[in-house]
């Protein structure tokens, strides 16, 4: 059989770019119309970018969500890769099962529910809704995707390694951060992108979680699209398009660039 | 690796008087006191009791899984003993995590770190106990050139052969100077030639830096050439622990006979024992043989007797004498190695019995070959009589 581009997988290509990706591109070229009207060409034009830095209520927004994103990924990013150590290191304690069922739990929960439960919570305990708030609970759900991540790389981390480093004297606290925190450290930076792309666009759990003064951008543009789309919030969509793409290619990047390193170590050590 | 200076006049002397084992008074440096070591329902160290001495070149051989690597990973400090107790230098370490014992392992798979170059590599241990930073330069420089390294100093592990990576892992394990070098297969992943010369070269390292090395391996040829003593092992048990020669000569156990080099084991019944001979029937000869080593055995007794391939005699023609162990039989199968010859001669019995003979002759008149009828003969002090 021939393979390669034969006219139907071109055509399945195109339709499925296509599909995909064609709302996308609309809206990225609308931002630059000049005209106010949205679905009318007349023109190019950057006047929606300029308009969009007198937007305070967008700026506002926009700089909650980046301190949120950063903030809550960071810590994910230390609480999945303590997550994945335990899951991976432990062997069988008592309540394993339950701990890695609910450490996963997030990851196929309806956003609905994490957010509702979280609410509910907030509501309990009598804990004012706002930044703190939607800091948490981004933590609480971006937290299972770091794991995961930091687990499968901790799967094929040879052990030895920080045998040896035991055996010349490294005590084991020290022989985490000088051995196996550098040699998973792409797959620790990953997670912490993948956290930070999640926080960065989440809107449901925020919507619950939040109070006022804690507006995100999703939310913002949200209730914005609502009394109609204006050229501003195709501007805004597209820069937080592109900062998402400079950051998911970043992260696949420094995976890839890790992952052929290792394995061209690990073709080396076996021809030995 | 210390090939290049002159041959130490005394190294000879000294391996040829060295053996503080049969010293009564000589304290051992590490000691295995009935240890007993069990994962769950499996029992990998068997109630062993087993002492190694300062400067000894101590050689734990055994197939896989036969509890060698967990023998010495309790050492190392990587398992704890079940029961039993563990002294290094009189001290008890069944407790001491490993970070604290003055004790180094080089591991199969060498665990070099791949993000350090090759001098970070070998300083690592040395910047754990805050040795000064002029110190840990001069160490490690001495390290690279032991080990012939100075030119890969600023290379990472992934861009070195793997006989460089053993070298790396080699200094990094005794830069430190520890009590006690512990090698976990270490030469396992080098091809032949390169194994044989790493042999004589860690042979040497370690009579120059008087250290005691312990060596874990499969490989017989490996243990029998750098080892000052063997212990064989077999399911978490001690079989033998013994020089090499005594190990191959006078095997104590079937096992060990069968398991260092070739062996053929004639079994028989003892029909007489006295101090100087012990004599026995077998179905191989109507004759009784007479064998003079491993004397224990009493009339009766069903015991088998041991003889090394090379310590037959084979010809075409029989000898003067056929009633003192000496039997008929033919060639079955014959293996040509260039040095020697392997003779495979099936015996009137059914038995088969490899005969090794060395091609000393480039000339010989007949030459045996496929279906002769041929004479086996041995001494009776080539034998040993095994009971176990």
């Amino acid at each position: 059989m021939r393979r390669g581009l034969t006219w139907f997988n071109v055509t399945a290509i195109v339709l499925g770019f296509a599909f995909l990706y064609i709302p996308i591109l609309l809206l990225v070229v609308y931002s630059f119309n000049a005209s106010r009207l949205v679905t009318v060409w007349a023109g190019f034009s950057t006047q929606w970018y300029w308009a969009l830095l007198e937007n305070e209520q967008l700026i506002d927004a926009a700089w909650v969500t980046l301190r949120i994103a950063f903030f809550s990924s960071l810590v994910s990013t230390v609480l999945g890769t303590m997550a994945a150590l335990v899951l991976t290191r432990y062997g069988r304690f008592r309540g394993r099962t339950l701990f890695s069922g609910m450490i996963y739990a997030p990851l196929v929960m309806p956003e609905v529910i994490t957010g509702l439960s979280l609410l509910l919570l907030f509501v309990a305990v009598n804990f004012d809704r706002g930044f703190w708030t939607v800091l948490l609970a981004h933590i609480t759900f971006t937290m299972c995707f770091v794991a995961v991540v930091v687990q499968s790389r901790l799967v094929t981390f040879d052990r030895t390694l920080e045998e040896a480093a035991l055996d010349l004297g490294c005590p084991p606290f020290r022989t985490f951060f000088s051995i196996t925190l550098p040699l998973i450290l792409p797959a620790v930076v990953s997670g912490f992108m993948l956290a930070f792309t999640l926080s960065l666009d989440d809107l449901v759990i925020a919507s619950f979680t939040t109070g006022p003064g804690a507006t995100t951008l999703p939310m913002r543009i949200y209730s914005q699209v609502r009394l109609g789309v204006t050229p501003e919030i195709n501007a805004v969509c597209t820069i937080l398009i592109a900062i998402v793409t400079v950051v998911v290619i970043i992260a696949s990047i420094v995976t890839k660039r890790a992952e052929s390193l290792r394995q061209a170590e690990e073709r080396a050590a076996l021809q030995g | 690796m210390a090939a290049e200076k002159p041959r130490n006049q005394t190294i000879g002397a000294v391996r040829r008087t060295f053996a503080p084992w049969t010293d009564p008074d000589k304290k051992p440096l590490i000691r295995f006191e009935n240890v007993v070591k069990r994962f769950g329902d499996f029992t990998a160290v068997d109630n062993v009791s087993l002492d190694i001495y300062e400067r000894e070149f101590f050689a734990l051989l055994g197939p896989s899984g036969c509890g060698k690597t967990t023998l010495m990973r309790m050492l190392a400090g990587f398992e704890q003993p079940t029961q039993g107790r563990l002294t290094l230098a009189g001290a008890d370490i069944s407790e001491v995590p490993p970070y604290r014992r003055p004790v180094n392992m080089m591991f199969q798979s060498y665990a070099l770190f791949p993000h350090m170059n090759v001098m970070d590599n070998i300083a690592f241990g040395l910047k754990q106990d805050k040795m000064p930073k002029a110190d840990i330069a001069a160490r490690v420089e001495e390290m690279l050139k032991l080990t012939k390294l100075e030119t890969f100093a600023k290379r990472k592990p992934h861009q070195l052969s793997g006989g460089q990576r053993q070298r790396v892992a080699l200094a990094r394990s005794l830069a430190k100077r520890p009590k006690v070098l512990l090698l976990d297969e270490p030469l396992g992943a080098l091809d032949k030639k390169l194994r044989e010369e790493t042999q004589f070269e860690l042979m040497d390292l370690q009579m120059d830096l008087g250290m005691t090395f312990l060596i874990v391996t499969h490989d017989q040829e490996e243990a029998m050439t750098v080892a000052d003593r063997i212990a064989v092992m077999n399911h978490g048990v001690l079989m033998q622990v013994a020089p090499p020669s005594e190990i191959y000569e006078q095997p104590a156990t079937r096992y060990v006979a069968d398991f260092i080099g070739e062996v053929n084991l004639v079994e028989g019944k003892v029909i007489s024992a006295s101090s100087e001979e012990t004599r026995l029937t077998s179905p191989i000869t109507p004759h009784p043989l007479h064998v003079t080593q491993g004397l224990d055995a009493k009339p009766g007794d069903e015991a088998c007797i041991a003889i090394r391939p090379e310590k037959l005699r084979i010809s075409l023609d029989p000898p003067a004498d056929t009633s003192v162990n000496c039997f008929e039989g033919e060639i079955w199968d014959i293996g040509y190695l260039g040095d020697l010859s392997i003779y495979h001669v099936e015996l009137a019995c059914g038995q088969r019995i490899k005969v090794s003979q060395p091609n000393l002759s480039r000339v010989v008149q007949r030459p045996i070959t496929w279906d002769d009828k041929v004479w086996v003969t041995f001494a009776p002090h080539a034998g040993v009589v095994l009971t176990r």
